[in-house]
């Protein structure tokens, strides 16, 4: 178990800066995600701390050593990489006792911790397997079970699963997970997948333009998102455009259509015209005559354990989803009414105002 | 439509592959047989070539030690070229590999440069050289590392530094195309599984480059062990090699017979030699191969 920072780090590639300025604190045993889109940074600072690309400035300190200038084979950091990388003409057994032996761990030792490994990512049995003789899933473990048989420092996971097909994802986020809290490793997850950073991670870092958007655990990131980015990056959510009606020191009433309601507002958001955020699971259909708002069903999905409806309103196109629960569901073109609490709504400093 | 296909389905393909099985048929089975048979005739100083068949020419290479020391020769000058070809071309790629776009294809302009000279004036001008009051002995001399002109020109190492020019190209072609078909990733792999530099291309890519380095290695020893021009030029009287051997036979003993012979021996021990060495490395690194 070891916890990792990373201080005031930097990569530039000529003008382009990849990462900037990433401060990081990531505790023992947690497991962290760096969510964003490509071009975010987040491989970039994969790479930095695994060793394989040098950074421009700043360091990385694992358990109060500084790494930074370390090569990557001395840092004891087990990586499972996006197209598993196994390697070809090592068989399952080979592959997995590669990093003990390149660490002279004994001979009956290396067999007991490959089988070991093999019996964590429940794989016991194909140690003579090559892998162009495992499937998708099996590679995947199989790069896990290498990565986890040297005992590292910290896991990295470089998008390991976007190349399984959805249901083997599932399962393996669950697994993954179970497993990495069993051993009480520190992991580090690289991923674009905002359903998979949610199901894995303790914390959740939201990636942007090379730096850190949101840092927090799933639940405070979805919830309580404080920039658009954010909000939009992780699950669907509805804009509202509210009007900023009374104003005292951070107190304001905020009118969102029909409805006004009193909330804090951070001195940096001028108004009086602002953007309200509300998730979809968080408006309530209704019939119309007792509805905050109303509007027609424009769209109508069926998802098995829910429905996604878009409903025309006049503040706009607004998502909703619903849970299967057997009740009547209204049809497309049918007037709705749609309602909300207060609470539920979130004001969140508009891009422009972050820079 | 679809039933016509069907219908002409069956000759449609030996139809088509005609012009190019009449040019292989013509150009290439047919001298080959010519001269297989020609190797059996009997040779005959006054009367010339006698159409009797008979395994005397093949019995008079095999046994005469003259002919034994030239195959030898042949097939160590042609390991020679290969193995050093492996050694610089293997990691040639590996630093083209890593150079800048623009830096790379300059540099694919000069290692291909070579192949695009004629072979005579490419020889010439190594033998200019090669010579004993050349540019590489003058420079030797001038710094002093040797004290006399070292033999170059008309010896075997000439002969095998100038065949190493021209067919490194094939050797690094070769090893590139396999290079590509890596997974990049991998080398980080090992990396952070506690290997260094030295050791990740040791045990993880040079295995996984046995493809290319194998191909390239079999279209190397193969050129280098019929090569005639160069050991002609650099090589000369002294350094005679199967090639120059059969041309002489051909052309100056006038006993095609024997040219015949010799020339469908270095057929055959090129044959095996490559099958042999393929199956090996093919054996030895099969999951590469699969």
């Amino acid at each position: 178990m070891s916890s990792l920072s990373l201080r005031a780090l930097s990569k530039s590639y000529g003008p382009v800066h990849a990462v900037r300025d990433m401060n990081l604190d990531v505790k023992e045993g947690e497991f962290l995600s760096l969510l964003g889109p490509s071009g975010c940074g987040k491989t970039t600072t994969l790479q930095m701390v695994a060793g394989f690309v040098p950074p421009t400035t700043g360091s990385i300190v694992v358990d109060g050593h500084e790494l930074t200038s370390i090569a990557p084979e001395k840092r004891d950091m087990g990586v499972v990489f996006q197209s598993y990388a196994l390697f070809p003409h090592m068989s399952v057994a080979q592959n997995i006792g590669f990093g003990l032996e390149m660490r002279r761990v004994e001979r009956g030792e290396l067999k007991r911790r490959v089988e070991e490994a093999l019996a964590m990512v429940r794989l016991a049995g194909l140690e003579g397997r090559y892998p162009s003789e495992l499937s998708g899933g099996q590679r995947q473990r199989v790069a896990i079970a290498r990565a986890l048989a040297i005992r590292p420092r910290v896991l990295l996971l470089d998008e390991p699963m976007s190349n399984l097909d959805a249901k083997l994802r599932g399962e393996m986020h669950v697994e993954l997970r179970s497993l990495q809290r069993r051993l009480g490793i520190t992991a580090i997850l690289v991923t674009h997948d905002q359903v998979e950073a949610m199901t894995m991670s303790d914390r959740i870092a939201v990636m942007t333009n090379g730096g850190i958007a949101q840092l927090g655990t799933p639940q405070e990131v979805y919830d309580r998102p404080t920039s658009e980015f954010a909000s939009r990056f992780l699950g669907h959510t509805n804009v509202l455009s509210g009007r900023v009606e009374k104003r005292a020191g951070d107190e304001a009433t905020v009118k969102v259509g029909p409805v006004s309601f009193r909330t804090k507002l951070a001195k940096d958001q001028i108004g009086p015209e602002i953007a309200v955020f509300i998730r979809p699971e968080r408006l309530r259909l209704g019939s119309p005559d007792e509805a905050t708002l109303r509007g027609l069903v424009g769209t109508r999905l069926f998802l098995g354990g829910s429905w996604i409806y878009e409903i025309e309103t006049e503040l706009g196109s607004l998502r909703i989803t619903q849970q299967n629960i057997g009740a009547l569901q209204p049809e497309e073109g049918e007037p709705v009414g749609v309602s909300w609490n207060a609470d539920d709504l979130r004001i969140i400093a508009t891009e422009g105002s972050h820079g | 439509m679809a039933s016509s296909v069907a219908h002409t389905g069956r000759g449609t393909p030996w139809l088509l592959s005609l012009p190019a099985l009449a040019l292989y048929l013509a150009l290439l089975a047919v001298p080959l047989v010519l001269t297989a048979i020609l190797s059996f005739n009997a040779f005959d100083g006054m009367r010339g070539i006698q159409q009797t068949l008979g395994w005397g020419n093949y019995l008079e290479i095999l046994l005469d030690g003259y002919y034994q020391e030239i195959f030898l020769r042949t097939g160590g000058m042609a390991l020679a070229v290969t193995v050093i070809c492996i050694v610089l071309g293997v990691p040639e790629t590996l630093i083209l590999a890593k150079m800048k776009p623009v830096w790379r294809g300059t540099f694919f302009v000069v290692i291909l440069g070579p192949l695009l000279i004629s072979v005579v004036v490419r020889t010439l001008g190594w033998s200019v050289l090669l010579g004993s009051q050349g540019l590489v002995n003058t420079a030797l001399r001038s710094l002093g590392l040797v004290d006399e002109p070292i033999r170059l020109l008309f010896s075997m190492t000439g002969v095998v530094i100038v065949l190493t020019h021209v067919f490194l190209p094939f050797m690094i072609i070769a090893v590139w195309s396999a290079m590509q078909r890596l997974d990049g990733q991998i080398e980080h792999a090992a990396r952070s599984l506690g290997a260094g530099p030295f050791t990740t291309f040791r045990r993880i890519m040079l295995p996984q480059l046995m493809p290319g380095i194998l191909s390239g290695a079999i279209i190397v020893f193969a050129l280098a062990a019929s090569a005639y021009a160069t050991p002609a030029i650099i090589g000369g009287r002294r350094v005679k090699v199967v090639a120059t051997t059969l041309y002489d036979e051909f052309f100056n003993s006038l006993n095609w017979p024997l040219g015949a012979a010799i020339a469908v021996l270095l057929l055959l021990a090129n044959v095996l030699i490559i099958v042999g060495c393929n199956r090996i490395v093919e054996r030895r690194f099969k999951q590469v191969f699969a």
